[in-house]
């Protein structure tokens, strides 16, 4: 029973997975050809590390960027979305371990899933 | 070079990286860093963002194909998880902290090692192993299809040292935007002696959480710039997806010799221009 269960869930993982990487992908090829047609003729340096601009580097600048359709932040979007995917594995797992009633394993991928979160939105303050 | 060149070259360049790291199953990862640095002349820092969100993408991507199969433990991926992802956040937070020509030599002694392990012949694999105590309690031991048709359990052993393992895989992964594929087997198939079909496949699905934890702290520094990250992720999802379907047993035993030359030489490079500061 357990195993018909988990063997279940695993392929609902896989389909997440699967679907979480193609629409990234997506986004950031129709970011990247917005950003090739206005920028495709300009010289980028990635030889003197700057950084990049809090609207590139930021969730609500990215939202932002991405909302006004320029082609560096689609870009961000994607990549964010492509981030999400292993995070929504791990939330998705809680369901699953829920479901087959192991205490345990819903502890270990909470713990996983506040680490992940800790790092994606934790973010932006100064360390 | 403007910026259309520039994309294209980068994203045939991360081609031919996905592809050749999946037909030889090393993993196009960790020539990504070299090839951005040493040849497009970028710097460290950019080039380990875009390496990382690659590695994202194409562990997931080949997750998917593998969780169909029944061969990964979802379990012991869970409970190493947290000892990759905590080992990830200190890792990159290290980056950050650290000089890059100590990163370029640390990333080139990872690269000689892996092509040192990819030539080593693999130890025969324990069968039948007694259960162990701990292992049992944290529910770990599995099965899975055999070749011979019907199904093999396994018995998992040396929970203690495989999580510390892990602890360091996730760290190196987080310090190099690297999957670090190979420590993770390592640590599965040596330390908790799982059977190398599941450790591989476990080990792969790991690798994107393992990324995941390090990418909002890069994020968030400025690592990650789209302009270079879009032609490396989109070229090595391609290639990595083309390595898998065109997979052929024959032909890959002269492929890996020569991929593993190509990443020792690589890492002589990273290490000696770590050295001289030349990065």
């Amino acid at each position: 029973m357990s195993k018909w269960s988990d063997q279940k869930i695993e392929e609902i993982i896989g389909n997440l997975l699967r679907a979480g990487v193609m629409s990234s992908a997506a986004i950031v090829f129709a970011g990247g050809v917005i950003y090739l047609l206005k920028h495709g003729a300009s010289h980028p340096d990635y030889h003197v590390f700057q950084g990049e601009p809090p609207d590139l580097s930021t969730l609500a600048g990215i939202f932002h960027n991405a909302f006004r359709l320029h082609g560096r932040g689609i870009i961000q979007l994607g990549l964010l979305l492509l981030i999400a995917t292993p995070v929504a594995r791990v939330a998705f797992s809680i369901w699953g371990f829920a479901a087959e009633h192991d205490r345990m394993y819903m502890l270990f991928a909470t713990i996983v899933l506040v680490i992940l979160l800790y790092s994606l939105l934790g973010v932006g303050s100064a360390f | 070079m403007n910026a259309l060149e520039f994309t294209i070259f980068v994203a045939m360049g991360s081609f031919l990286a996905g592809l050749l790291g999946a037909l030889t199953g090393l993993g196009g990862g960790v020539v990504l860093v070299p090839l951005l640095t040493i040849f497009f002349k970028a710097d460290i820092r950019y080039a380990i963002g875009a390496s990382l969100v690659s590695v994202i993408a194409t562990s997931s991507g080949a997750a998917a194909a593998y969780v169909k199969e029944g061969f990964s433990n979802i379990r012991i991926g869970m409970f190493l998880e947290i000892a990759t992802t905590l080992g990830a956040l200190c890792g990159a937070f290290l980056a950050t902290v650290m000089p890059t020509r100590a990163l370029a030599v640390i990333f080139g002694l990872v690269l000689l090692y892996s092509a040192y392990l990819s030539r080593k012949p693999r130890p025969p694999e324990q069968r039948n192993l007694p259960p162990d105590r701990l292992a049992t309690r944290l529910k770990m031991n599995g099965s899975f299809p055999s070749e011979e048709g019907g199904v093999r359990h396994y018995n998992v052993q040396g929970v203690p040292a495989g999580f510390s393992l892990m602890f360091g895989a996730g760290a190196l992964s987080g310090l190099l935007g690297i999957g670090s594929g190979a420590v993770k087997v390592l640590a599965m198939d040596q330390a908790m002696k799982i059977p190398f079909k599941v450790s591989t496949t476990t080990s792969n699905f790991m690798i994107g959480v393992t990324a995941a934890a390090s990418a909002g702290i890069y994020l968030s520094r400025g690592y990650i710039d789209p302009g270079l990250a879009m032609p490396v992720m989109l070229g090595v999802l391609a290639g990595s997806l083309l390595g898998a379907r065109v997979l052929i047993k024959a032909e890959t035993k002269v492929l890996r010799l020569v991929f593993s030359l190509v990443i020792a030489f690589l890492g002589a490079q990273m290490i000696y221009k770590g050295v001289v500061g030349a990065i």
